[in-house]
């Protein structure tokens, strides 16, 4: 069935190649489309069952049926379904997170769709993300940036303005600190906000490369330039940077320290914004400002992780699919779904137009032209699962405890050994 | 089926006998299939998944004893045992502490039905509720605890984010609705206590303690006995309360074995079933010396009669 499949998808990509206009009368797609999502929240909910329903009105004989799980249960239940019970489409992450699902063959390869110019020439920069082994298997739909957002008025309050250089951040911190006012919040109960300090410390301290092949396993943990990162971090920590007892606290349970005025400052993806938003911080309050320059060698690069579609191997209706695949990231529906009352993230496709919101413009700004040392997903998709957890404790051990470090960065390392 | 048995109707004395044999069975088949299928099997499971390294989606690896070499040099494993030991032996201060509410409620007051339902509420709520509740009580800024502390010009101490505390932290949440699970079973032990050997200790001059050590404790046996079963049990079973206050945090200083097996075998980062298999089996070995304990000590008390 397989090769049947294939030639069928690769006479209708080109098909589609020469006659994108033909799209949506041309191939009557029939039968039923199976989606499982995981986007479960309530926008991205809207979002998912809008696109749904633009895609069946314009294939009205195909039947879709879409499933939506809870987003934390659908990273186990995905395990079970895509070898017991597929889909024809199914959410998931890009990078490392794919792993192992292309290792145990159930996720299809789509490189065929990543050739068609439509795709090629429009998502080139996540392509990337997408790609293990040299070939590619999914879509993206959405992504955001990480960076700093602070609080413009207590900047304004003190004299502080945006810094560039890591002396300029810690010059800033100090006169924050001595005015009684925390640098910075962050919850680390559930650990993986430390692992975005730890991917931007490196990767301004070591650079893109070196972050890439140490979450790839490929450098040790106990090296210099390691270590030459967490000397920056420590620095911040020994000044009292980070709010008290982080261990104790989620990421959003830190966001109050930012409304209150107590800390000023939070790394952290563009999702931040909303709640912050609701909590009463305005435009006039709230800003954001890239990661500074620590190393002036090594070039800017930034997180952006990005949520995907992937055919499953086992899938019945893989042309729909790879339709529907289509559908999702072309450059209309990709403006629609990341507009601010939908998902308020970035579009994929480098044809669709940015929300006219003050941070989905400034992001969108650093990742085109403010990145060229590449773009990380995050700390928790770059590396192995394995990897990412026992790491990710260590980062916390170390915020909490940084005269540990010795000892973590030895477990880290015996860990590399045997989990590469 | 009746055909079957026709032949046998010519003699109806071995027949009612073969009944009598096999109706037990019969009557017993549902819940031992049942047991059998999804307790007794899944262990046997368990173990042989231990000898192997499975990521739960490709083909698993046989692996001979490696998974259980690696247990002993990974510290994480180290601190969860260690922890699971402060819980098998901090839990049972429920039972002292159970008794000494029972002995303290069972008195005929005006509405002490009110004030036992009371105690007894922290059993009903669901273990979230109290792991949400203590949470809060030691939240580090805004928590209950450290305003109590800074009366007596104490603290202020975060108890969930210090690894030395952490432990210790989550059992006084756990203890409160033990205690009244142990409670409740001591007043019910108490209503049995014959108080004609209470009137007779009372006359030859047993007062309080003595009282208490050598006549009322003897008779609740097997109410202590009750409570030390639920307690070895729920100390060894103690999930709930650690996944909703740390998270097995701070940096997996408050992990038990149930923990840090659902946290390598199932969790979002997990997924080594076979790593996973192997702490659960360790956890079953421990728990089997004490089901074991309590098994032998049953029989030894059924038979002795």
């Amino acid at each position: 069935m397989t090769p049947m499949f294939r030639t069928t998808a690769a006479a209708l990509a080109l098909g589609f190649a020469t006659a994108p206009m033909a799209f949506a009368e041309a191939h009557a797609l029939s039968g039923d489309l199976v989606i499982f999502s995981d986007m479960s929240n309530p926008a991205p909910r809207a979002v998912m069952e809008g696109m749904v329903a633009r895609f069946g009105e314009m294939h009205p004989d195909l039947n879709v049926e879409l499933t939506v799980i809870d987003r934390e249960a659908f990273k186990t239940q995905i395990r079970n379904f895509l070898t017991a019970n597929a889909p024809d489409v199914t959410n998931w992450y890009a990078a490392n997170r794919m792993r192992p699902y292309v290792s145990a063959d159930l996720f299809d390869d789509i490189s065929d769709l990543w050739a068609e110019p439509e795709i090629a020439d429009n998502l080139a920069s996540t392509k990337g993300a997408m790609t293990l082994d040299g070939k590619q298997w999914g879509v993206p739909y959405t992504y955001y940036q990480w960076g700093v957002y602070y609080r413009k008025d207590i900047f304004d309050q003190y004299g502080l303005t945006e810094p560039a250089t890591w002396a300029e951040e810690k010059a800033n911190c100090q006169t924050l600190l001595d005015n009684g006012v925390k640098c910075y919040t962050i919850g680390t109960k559930f650990l993986w906000t430390a692992g975005g300090w730890f991917d931007y410390l490196n990767m301004r301290t070591n650079g893109y490369d070196f972050h890439a092949a140490l979450t790839n396993g490929e450098e040790s943990w106990t090296s210099d330039q390691v270590r030459a990162t967490f000397a920056n971090w420590r620095e911040l920590i020994d000044m009292g940077a980070f709010i008290d007892n982080h261990q104790s606290y989620s990421w959003q349970e830190a966001l109050p320290f930012m409304v209150n005025g107590d800390a000023a400052a939070y790394l952290m993806g563009n999702f931040a914004v909303a709640p912050l938003r609701e909590a009463g911080l305005d435009d006039d309050k709230l800003d954001f400002y890239q990661f500074v320059r620590i190393n002036p060698d090594v070039a800017l690069a930034e997180d952006a992780p990005t949520d995907t579609f992937h055919i499953p191997t086992n899938a019945r209706n893989k042309e729909a699919a790879r339709a529907f695949l289509r559908f999702v990231v072309s450059a209309e529906n990709q403006t629609i779904i990341n507009a601010g009352d939908a998902l308020g993230q970035l579009p994929v496709n480098a044809a669709s137009s940015v929300d006219d919101d003050k941070f989905l413009k400034q992001g969108f700004e650093m990742l085109s032209s403010n990145s060229p040392g590449g773009v990380a997903q995050f700390f928790d998709r770059d590396a192995p699962a394995e990897m990412a957890a026992v790491a990710m404790e260590g980062f916390q051990e170390f915020m909490v405890i940084p005269d540990n470090l010795e000892d973590i960065l030895q477990r880290l390392e015996s860990a590399r050994s045997s989990i590469y | 089926m009746t055909h079957a048995t026709l032949p046998t109707t010519s003699a109806p004395l071995p027949r009612r006998r073969n009944a009598q044999a096999i109706a037990p069975w019969l009557f017993l088949a549902p819940g031992l299939l049942f047991f059998l299928f999804y307790v007794i099997f899944p262990v046997f499971q368990s173990f042989n998944l231990s000898l192997y390294k499975w990521d739960g989606l490709g083909a698993p690896e046989y692996v001979g004893l490696k998974n259980y070499r690696d247990l002993g040099s990974d510290r994480a494993f180290e601190t969860s045992l260690w922890n699971n030991f402060k819980w098998l032996v901090l839990y049972l201060l429920a039972i002292p502490g159970g008794l000494f509410i029972a002995l303290f409620l069972n008195q005929t007051v005006t509405g002490i039905r009110l004030y036992k339902s009371l105690f007894f509420f922290p059993f009903v709520i669901s273990q979230v509720v109290v792991g949400l509740v203590f949470t809060w009580f030691y939240d580090p800024t805004f928590g209950l605890l450290n305003i109590l502390l800074g009366w007596v010009g104490l603290g202020p101490i975060n108890v969930l984010g210090d690894p030395t505390l952490v432990t210790y932290g989550i059992i006084a949440a756990g203890l409160w609705p033990q205690t009244a699970y142990c409670m409740i079973l001591y007043l019910t032990g108490l209503n049995a206590v014959d108080p004609e050997q209470v009137e007779a200790a009372r006359l030859d001059g047993a007062r309080s303690w003595r009282m208490l050590w050598f006549v009322i404790i003897p008779q609740l046996r097997p109410a202590t006995f009750i409570a030390f079963v639920v307690t070895i049990i729920g100390a060894l079973r103690s999930f709930d309360l650690i996944s909703i206050m740390t998270n097995g945090g701070p940096f997996g200083s408050s992990r038990v074995l149930s923990f840090y097996m659902f946290e390598k075998a199932l969790s979002e980062y997990g997924f080594r079933m076979g790593y996973g298999a192997a702490i659960a089996v360790v956890l079953f070995l421990i728990m089997l010396v004490f089901i074991a304990y309590f098994l032998w000590s049953m029989y030894r008390e059924e038979t002795g009669r």
